[in-house]
This record gives structure tokens, sequence and C-alpha cells, in this order.
């Protein structure tokens, strides 16, 4: 045994310990976090305040999923939202003309997408950096311009209109609004944790190297191609999640949920909360829709509005919010031991 | 699907003239637009996400100006000049902050100049659709080739575009500063130390860049109406110029843009409502059977 393996030997266990117990933790936090958000709706009757969540957990899973390509895999995707639209519209369609249950729509959309994002991953994840983000833009507006122009199926530049049935299932009612927000916080805190199991996993840190040198992975052995394939379908599952979420809450899907603004909305997301913590795209999120929210009610120019805080962003902070308040813990705490 | 209009297009020689020039001006447009983008990519390595803005501001200089001068020619040179000085000042107070940084970073300062851009004209020309109108130079009787109808001002329009094209590739390719321009492109470091001041190359190509940009947007001021958010379009669309071109590559801009200005004019007889779509496919076909475009060099 050499010096190396020796020593390799004795620190696995306390890793392993160590990320086992991470695991609780991060299940815990699941568990409260939920809690909390449940049980808003006996503190409040503020209707807007429980719509601002749905809408932070329709748009925080979309977000997120981009986080698991661009923040852990670094495949820097311009295209992602046409997972969202694709979940949005798949979900709509399912349940306006076939009329199954909820759950059952839910799960064929997966299934759909999961299909979709596999034929369009395999040929995209194999170009690298610019060339993948422009190949992801133009499926994601081959599929916005299939939705205008399939008007008979989609309902083309008007959306999908006329509702989506929610049949009672199980005694959730998703009609009833307040059931409507707990389930939204339910798929939002599912849907964090896997991805944060996702993160964690032994996969997660396959995903972390081929961000860094994919060469020196692919030469331990890993196929590069077929880990990005997998990232690029699993996070176009949470995706389109997100989207169905959206579709519920707006009770349609529109062609806007596939337009690739969509998926700057979700880069700039990214940005804004930083793409090195997991959470940092939930907090980016509930600052774009706080700005969004308050910029719109004060000025009909919130362009500018919100050019300059993406200014101060970009060149000011050069980095994203959560990113910049680890930094200055990491930093605290360093000149803490140093002293 | 109207397969029956495209056969019946293509077999008519009337028809094929009109669907031709007016696919050659979209792709002489697109060209001018595109050629800028993938220069100031070439040589800057960065991707200008903004560059739509710059045919935007192009086009209300020159409405500005013609409603002011009544002059044509004037109403050309402030979309061009005007846009070559904000080009500048964009590229030396902004964009030479982020270079070497993160493509992300990039790319969100140009988006947040996207957002800011349309405001600013919103705020100065307004929100609504304006016109500049054909100049009086040209409303006169349209050309008619082999039964087809083509304005004179389409053939002003081919022929300033075909201009810029020779006097760009032929200055790249044989006048000195040309040659720094390239070998700028090449080893920015290597040309630095030969006592040349890169930041103003990178400023002059940027600038470059945007007065192309904005020339195409007073172009088709004319012919096309006027819009805050009206860059977007033609940004996306050069995107894909350059894309099937070769990021880079001028020689691929101009067979890109005539390629899909074609596809644009014929697809519209064929397919109606899936025109937009056609270009995406063939953005697709192109990138998975040669990832670096048609003219585009191998990476490294």
């Amino acid at each position: 045994m050499t010096e190396l393996e020796a020593g390799r030997a004795q620190a696995l266990p306390s890793v392993r310990s160590g990320a086992a117990l991470r695991r609780y933790r991060d299940l815990l936090i699941a568990v409260i976090a939920f809690a909390v958000l449940a049980s808003l709706p006996l503190f409040t009757g503020s209707k807007a305040l429980l719509d601002f969540i749905i809408r932070c957990s329709a748009y925080g899973l979309f977000a997120t999923s981009l986080n698991l390509l661009v923040g852990y895999t670094g495949l820097t995707s311009f295209g992602h939202g046409m997972f969202f639209g694709l979940g949005a519209y798949s979900f709509g369609l399912i349940m306006q003309k076939l009329g199954v249950p909820i759950p059952v729509a839910f799960v064929a959309t997966l299934a759909i997408t999961a299909v979709i994002a596999a034929i369009i991953g395999a040929i995209c994840v194999r170009l690298k950096e610019i060339y993948f983000a422009f190949v992801t833009l133009a499926f994601q507006m081959l599929i916005h311009s299939t939705i205008l122009s399939w008007a008979s199926f989609t309902g083309g530049d008007q959306g999908l209109r006329g509702g989506i049935p929610r049949p009672v299932f199980l005694g959730i009612d998703l009609a009833n609004h307040v059931h409507l927000y707990v389930t939204s916080c339910a798929l939002l805190i599912l849907g964090l944790l896997a991805m944060r199991q996702i993160a964690q996993s032994p996969f997660g840190y396959t995903l972390r190297m081929i961000r860094d040198n994919a060469a020196r992975a692919s030469f331990l052995g890993i196929d590069v191609w077929r880990a990005k394939l997998t990232v690029f379908v699993l996070a176009a599952l949470f995706a389109a999640m997100g989207g169905m979420v959206m579709a519920l809450f707006v009770s349609g899907a529109y062609p806007e949920f596939a337009y690739w603004t969509i998926s700057g909305e979700a880069i700039f997301i990214n940005m804004l909360g930083g793409v090195s913590t997991f959470l940092g795209p939930i907090v980016g999120t509930v600052l774009l829709l706080l700005l969004n929210d308050t910029v719109t009610r004060f000025t009909e120019y919130h362009g500018i509005v919100l050019g300059v805080v993406i200014l101060f962003f970009a060149l000011g902070l050069r980095k994203g919010l959560l990113d910049f308040v680890a930094e200055w813990f990491a930093h605290r705490r360093d000149a803490g031991e140093g002293r | 699907m109207d397969l029956d209009a495209l056969a019946g297009c293509l077999s008519s020689s009337a028809c094929l003239v009109t669907q031709t020039t007016s696919g050659l001006i979209i792709g002489m447009l697109l060209f001018l637009v595109a050629v800028g983008l993938t220069l100031i990519f070439g040589v800057l390595k960065v991707v200008n996400f903004s560059h739509g803005a710059f045919y935007m501001f192009g086009a209300y200089f020159a409405m500005t100006a013609y409603q002011l001068t009544g002059s044509f020619a004037l109403a050309m040179l402030a979309g061009a000049a005007g846009t070559a000085i904000l080009g500048l000042i964009f590229e030396r107070v902004f964009m030479s902050r982020v270079y070497g940084a993160d493509v992300l970073m990039q790319l969100l300062v140009c988006y947040a100049f996207v957002l800011i851009f349309d405001d600013v004209v919103r705020i100065i020309w307004g929100p609504e659709f304006k016109s500049m109108g054909m100049p009086s130079a040209f409303q006169v009787m349209p050309l008619f080739i082999a039964g087809g109808v083509v304005p004179p001002y389409y053939l002003l329009l081919i022929g300033v575009a075909l201009v810029a094209a020779i006097v760009l590739g032929a200055g790249l390719s044989r006048t000195r500063i040309g040659k720094v321009i390239r070998a700028a492109a090449h080893n920015p470091g290597m040309v630095s130390a030969l006592g040349i001041n890169t930041g103003l190359i990178y400023g002059g190509v940027f600038a470059l860049g945007g007065m192309l940009a904005g020339l195409a947007g007073a172009l088709a001021a004319p012919v096309r109406s006027l819009t805050p958010g009206m860059g977007f379009s033609v940004l996306i669309e050069s995107f894909i110029v350059t894309v099937i071109g070769g990021m880079g590559s001028i020689l691929g801009a101009l067979i890109g843009a005539l390629l899909l200005g074609l596809i644009r004019s014929f697809g519209s007889l064929g397919f109606p409502l899936f025109t937009e779509g056609l270009m995406y496919l063939f953005m697709v076909i192109v990138l998975v059977s040669k990832p670096t475009g048609l003219f585009g060099k191998e990476a490294a």
C-alpha cells in the first residue's frame, strides 16, 4: 500500500459519514421549509403573497434545473426554456384532450419531456461551449415556431386557452387556491430535494469534474457524452415540472413560455443569485420576480431599471448575490482562523 | 403547407425574379448585421448580444436625419456614423471591462443594454410604429425584369451591401490595418508587444461592426417599419447566419445571409406558417453535420 492509498483509506469513512449527515440535514431543512411554506395560508389571507410564491415555485424549479447544467456541468444552454414550455403545453394538452387524473398527466408529461430531451440532447451535447449554446437556442426556436404554426393543436399565438380541467384527486382540489398553493410548494421542495441529491451524489461530482476538465474525466474512464446527456435530460425534467406548475397557475399555456426570452430570464436569475451555491437560483428567482413586480408598478420603462440592476451585478459585483455572500463569509472565517 | 404555390412560383419567371430579389434584400440586410457580429466575435472573442440595438439605432438616426434635412445621403451617413460612435463608446466604457470574463458575464452586460436601449428609443421616439417613407428620388416606376417587379431602391440596397462586402473583404486581406486586425484576432498579446495599441483596435472593430449594423438599419428604414425592439428578430437571424456561415468568417456570413434570405422568401410561399421554423431547422442541420459552420475553422 503506497502512502497515498493509505491516506485515502483513512480519509474515506469520515467523508462518507459526513455526506450521510449532510443528506439528513438536507432532508430536515426541506421538511422545515415545507412546513413553514404550507402553514403560511393559516396566518395570512393575502392571495397576492401566495400567488407570488406559486410563481417563485415555477421559476425556481426551472432556474435551479438550469443551474444543474450551467453551474455544475458547465453546459451553457440558451434554450433551456423549451422544456419549460414543453412541460406547460404537454400537461395542458393532455388534461384538455384526454381528461386523465392530474398525476397521470404529470407523469406522462415527464415521460414525453424525457424522450424529446434525450433526442435533442443527443445532438447538442456533442458540441462545445458557444456552439452548444446556439444549437439549444435553435431547438428552442424550432419548438416555439412549431407551437405557433400548429395552431389547430396548440392554439397558435393565442396560446392554449379554455382553461385546464382539474379533476379532484384523493381529496386534492387544484381549483382551490390554497390546495394549488400547497401542491406547488410540495413540488418545489420535492424537486429541489431531488436536484440536491443529484448534485451531491457521485454523479454530481462527476459533473463538476467534467466542467473543470472534461479531458481528464474522459481519461479516468468516464463516458463524458453519456454523463452530459443524462444531466441534460434530468434538468429538462425539472424544467418541465416548473412549466407544469406555471400551466396550472395561469390555467393555460402560451407561446411565450417556449420563447427564448424565458431562457434568457433563467440565465439572468442564475447570475443574479449565483451559480456556485445550490440555492443561488432560488434567491435569484425571488429577487427577479420582486424586482419585476415593484418596478412595473412604478414606471413603464422597467427595461432601463432592470438593465441598470443587471449592470450593477455584472460589472459591480461580478458575481451573483449568494456567491458574494458565501465568499464574504469564507473570507471572514479565514480571517478569524488566521488570528 | 402550400407546395403548389411554391411549385407554381418556381415555374414562372416573373414570380422567380420577384421572390429572388426579395430574398436578396433580406439576405443583404442580414449580411450587413451579421458581418459586424462575426467581425467582433473574430477579433474580440465576444458575442455581441446587443448588436440588434445598433441596427435599431441606425434606422432611427436615419429617420430623424431624413426628417430634419430631407437628404437621403445624409440620412444614411447619420445612421452609419451615429452607430459607429455609439459602438466605440459602448466598447470602451462597458464591454472592455468584461474581456476574458465568463461568457455569461459578457452576455449579461449585453442583455442589460438590450433592455436599456429599447427603453431609450421608446423614450426618445415613442413606442408606436414609425415610418421613414421612401425618398422621392426612388419614387419612380419599378423595373420589370423578365416579368418580375423590382423596385429601384432594392437595387441600390443590394449594391451598397455588395460594395460594403468587397471593401471589407479587400480591406482586411490587403491593407496594413486589415493585417493588424487579423493579427490582433490571432494573438493580441504579441500585437500589443509589438507596440500596437490593441485597445484602439478593439474599439475600432467594435465601431466598425456597429457602423455596419447601423448602415443596415438606415438602409432598411425606408422599407421596414420602425419600432423599439425591431433589432431583436434581426439579431436572432444574424446569429443564425453567423453560426451557419461559421463564426468569424466574412465569406461565411455572406453565403449564410443569402441562403437564409432565399429560404425566407421562398419558404414563405411553400410554408407560410413555418417560415421561421425552416430557418432554425436549416441551422440545426448545418450544425449537426458541421458544428463549426460552413466556412468556420476547426476549433483547436
